[in-house]
């Protein structure tokens, strides 16, 4: 396999991890932000539940922009056709994202109550609405999506954004995604509140971890009916092109086929499962720090199965299947891959360990009383 | 070839400017308080004494205020690039989008991270160890206008990139071009510095009108001096560094400086006035009411006495060869998809520099097509695309000038008031305080008109000299972008109306307000609904 073939592959890897990332970090805030009303029954300690990721959520944030940021720079053309063919859907995204930032700041800097009232629903809605097109958007993804190219390179568009809204199993991938949010998040809250928000957060947790598990296996079965797509003949270490170069055929069930030919597979699923029924048992045993890390094997097996699955296609076309975008003809140049790894080997390590760093020093419970007679709190 | 539909481009490009005014009407603030409020926790960690501690909080709850609409504004530029400008995001992602990764890698992190800190660390860091955290604030924010303004720089000044025929892309090949890139370097240091001149005019400010009501003097007049001090240095930087992205211009952009100095015609050295005022006509080709100051032009552009400045008139004339030899290098690429014969490849190559021209006759071509143009068609196709590679030059023109004229303003502003503070006269000088206190936006508006000069100067491009801003956008409809639009504009103004109200409510509190120990009197949520949107303050009283 040639160098630029490495690349390619090196940075399909790349970008699980920040897709695992941003389910795991962003996932959590918004599952605090969804269960704000839940577990917070009066002003106090709904602001105990902010207090205990607020000095994080912007850190966390950062997941879901480098994750824009990643994919703008290694898969070019992935990119500028995803968020296009999907303009409603994202744009509905963005609407739902930009309320965050700005509810945590807002909120509690106003005494009225109808002011923090409105702040709450906008944690609802920005907490829930994005987890759920993030998972919906893998569930287009991997039903196939309809677009296709012009000579100079122009997308078309051949569907219209409703396919993409009203679409049972894309609604079940994004139950699925605010299912495992809200576990994170209930977790989260578990790790640093005491109660009566401890015992809610608990709660929650569990109910998320069992809708997350069953949504995922019923997935399974229905993927195993839907149509997959198989690349048949093509270079990885083409030019990254998708105009042509590749012939795709479509088959129902073809996205099990990585399975059935290596078989060891299989285990990417079973952990997925495996960590959402055994992280529900820790949150019920309330050891939060084991089930947070159980959370996180849950989004990798959840990610890994639809990449081992899609594997090599990140975006396959419904409607003309040889133009459809994969790992091998949706890349950035060997250079500029090449370059972006150098400054993510130096820079990723830096990040973990100033972001760890900052979780240490703000350790410990988060107590209503302390929140509501501190000046920096939100 | 079908092109988009010019409404939806129109469109696509309005919801561009509109976002991206929005999100730098709170972004320069950022870049400059970030410093300021480093400098403040400086002396304070320094000389130990209170009242800088307090200043640093106190600014730094503004900042709060204007940082978070900041931060969500910038997640729609992040992504608006994919949903909004497809063709431009394949077409040039390499270099546009490394950048912006290495961005979020290197500085955006940082500075989302440490300013949770920064907020919340006070009494769980030392001194030194929450200032460290503070600087790391500053120097994240304004890493990330570096790596911005280094993407921004390579769409006007494309360098270390090539088109490659086989991925119909720009193909990144020099990092080091792309960071040394003059335009990146000059725009970098000109917009943090403009940014340094919006927070130095808003405690400034503010302070300002806190000594007119006598209220919070020790503080207010520190304050006053140090913004004072601030603004006069990055008020001659901005200045300086304009004048050199001015000349790169030059070198560079040649439409877009003419139509920056309304020049139609090219220049006779060296008596060549500076226009001051004008009304450029852009249908006709000229200019009303010219009002100009002699023997300027010349040297305040080419840095000589005796070069003539090429007028927008004969850059029309040179880019009709380029549009011929565009439409050839478009036939030849397109043969050389189809059949990938090397003769196609080579006649491509021979006339690749003027591809883009080829693109921007795409337009004028019989049917969309620049591939099959006849002979006998040529010569009005390349006519009629003439005129298309100016820039709106009456807003390029205007908004120039607006920028500039603030500039001069800013400099009289900052140095009589430096003047005024360092001889401690502050409280006799009302008008001036006054003046402060109305100028808190013109930073802001001048910083908005300097991007419009940039960008509308840098049309019809979005790469310049490679692809035409009309082949850049998504192919959307009309309903999806009245949809975005309308969101977009509902939801920023609502953004616009609470950050006033609590900019307003905590700037009028002041900082006695909250700086020390906190009591829990007004701490629960008012239960009488008259309280709405009440003054009082739950967080800090």
């Amino acid at each position: 396999m040639d160098s630029y073939a490495i690349l390619k592959l090196l940075w399909a890897a790349i970008l699980g991890i920040l897709f695992i990332g941003l389910g795991v970090m962003v996932g959590m805030d918004m599952g605090v932000g969804t269960l704000l009303r839940f577990v917070g029954r009066n002003d106090g300690e709904r602001r105990t539940a902010l207090n205990i990721i607020g000095p994080h959520w912007d850190g966390n944030q950062v997941w879901f922009i480098l994750g824009g940021g990643a994919i703008f720079a290694a898969f070019p053309t992935l990119y500028a056709t995803s968020f296009s063919v999907f303009y409603v859907v994202m744009i509905l995204l963005l609407f739902s994202m930009i309320l965050r930032p700005v509810a945590f700041e807002y909120r509690s800097k106003a005494d009225s109550r109808h002011w923090r009232a409105s702040w709450d629903v906008a944690f609802l809605v920005s907490g829930a609405l994005p987890m759920f097109i993030y998972g919906a958007a893998f569930g287009n993804v991997l039903e196939g999506v309809g677009y296709h190219f012009g000579w100079t390179g122009q997308y078309y568009q051949d569907e219209s954004f409703l396919s993409y809204l009203v679409n049972p199993f894309a609604i079940l991938c994004g139950l699925m995604s605010v299912a495992l949010s809200v576990y994170q998040g209930g977790v989260m809250l578990m790790l640093r509140s005491e109660e009566p928000i401890h015992g809610r957060a608990r709660r929650y947790a569990m109910r998320g971890g069992i809708a997350a598990a069953i949504l995922f296996a019923t997935g399974g079965v229905w993927i195993s009916r839907l149509n997959g797509f198989r690349l048949t003949d093509a270079d990885p270490g083409m030019p990254a092109n998708p105009i042509q170069g590749q012939h795709v055929t479509v088959s129902a069930g073809g996205w099990l086929e990585n399975f059935q030919a290596h078989p060891a597979l299989w285990l990417i699923p079973l952990l997925g499962v495996a960590c959402m029924l055994f992280g529900t048992l820790m949150v019920r045993a309330d050891r939060p720090v084991l089930a947070w890390w159980t959370g996180v094997g849950s989004w990798i097996g959840t990610i890994g199965t639809v990449g081992t699955a899609m594997f090599p296609f990140l975006m396959p076309s419904a409607t003309t299947p040889d133009q459809s975008l994969t790992i091998w003809n949706s890349t950035a140049s060997a250079y500029g891959l090449a370059c972006m790894l150098v400054v993510a080997a130096i820079f990723v390590p830096i990040i973990l360990s100033y972001t760890s760093w900052c979780y240490y020093v703000m350790r410990g419970k988060v107590r209503t009383a302390d929140v509501i007679h501190d000046t920096h709190s939100y | 070839m079908e092109l988009i539909n010019p409404g939806v481009v129109d469109l696509s490009r309005f919801q561009f400017a509109l976002t991206a005014l929005y999100h730098f009407m709170f972004v320069p603030l950022t870049l400059g308080l970030t410093f300021m409020l480093a400098a403040m926790e400086t002396v304070y960690v320094v000389t130990g004494r209170q009242i800088y501690k307090d200043m640093a909080q106190f600014w730094g709850k503004l900042f709060g205020i204007n940082f978070a609409i900041g931060v969500a504004t910038g997640i729609t530029m992040e992504f608006e690039f994919g949903t909004n400008w497809s063709m431009y995001s394949r077409f040039f992602g390499d270099m546009f989008g490394t950048p912006l990764a290495i961005e979020g890698l290197m500085a955006f992190f940082m500075e989302s991270t440490f300013v949770g800190l920064m907020f919340f660390g006070w009494d769980r860091l030392s001194r030194p160890a929450h200032l460290a955290v503070t600087y790391l604030v500053a120097l994240g924010s304004n890493l990330s206008a570096l790596w911005i303004l280094v993407a921004n720089a390579s769409m006007n000044m494309p360098e270390g990139a090539h088109f490659d025929p086989d991925t119909m892309r720009m193909q990144f090949d020099s990092v080091v071009k792309v960071i040394f890139n003059p335009d990146a370097q000059a725009k970098f240091v000109h917009t943090s510095v403009a940014g340094y001149i919006s927070a130095a005019m808003f405690v400034m400010g503010i302070s300002a009108f806190y000594i007119l009501r006598g209220q919070h003097k020790a503080f207010a007049a520190r304050s006053f001096r140090m913004a004072a001090l601030f603004g006069i240095i990055s008020t001659v930087a901005v200045i300086t560094l304009g004048d050199v992205l001015g000349r790169l211009d030059y070198e560079h952009q040649p439409t877009k400086i003419a139509a920056i100095e309304g020049l139609w015609h090219t220049s006779k050295p060296p008596f060549e006035p500076w226009l001051a005022f004008a009304l450029p006509d852009d249908a006709k080709q000229e200019n009303h009411l010219e009002i100009g100051v002699p023997f300027v032009l010349t040297p305040l552009v080419a840095h000589s006495f005796d070069t003539p400045i090429t007028g927008m008139t004969e850059l029309e004339e040179q880019a009709g060869p380029r549009i011929v030899s565009g439409i050839q290098a478009l036939s030849a690429l397109r043969r050389y998809g189809q059949g990938h014969d090397p003769a196609d490849l080579a006649q491509f190559r021979a006339h690749e520099a003027d591809m883009g021209f080829g693109f921007l006759a795409m337009r004028h071509a019989p049917g969309q097509d620049v591939t099959a143009i006849s002979a006998a068609e040529m010569d009005s196709v390349v006519r009629q695309t003439e005129p298309d590679i100016l820039p709106n030059v009456f807003v390029t023109f205007w908004s120039f000038r607006i920028m500039v004229f603030l500039s001069l303003w800013f400099f009289a502003v900052f140095a009589l008031s430096a003047y005024v503070s360092l001889k401690n006269r502050l409280e006799r000088n009302r008008l001036l305080l006054k003046l402060c206190m109305w100028s808190i936006p013109l930073p802001i508006l001048a910083t908005e008109f300097g991007w419009i000069t940039a960008e509308a100067g840098r049309q019809p491009w979005t790469v310049f000299n490679r692809l035409p801003t009309f082949l850049s956008a998504s192919s959307h409809s009309v309903g999806y972008m009245i949809f975005s639009l309308a969101g977009f504009a509902l939801l920023y103004s609502a953004f616009i109306a609470a950050e006033l109200f609590l900019m307003f409510k905590y700037a009028r509190l002041g900082p006695d307000h909250g700086a020390h120990g906190a009591h829990g009197s007004h701490l629960t949520v008012a239960h009488d609904r008259k309280d709405a949107f009440s003054i009082v303050s739950s967080l800090s009283s």
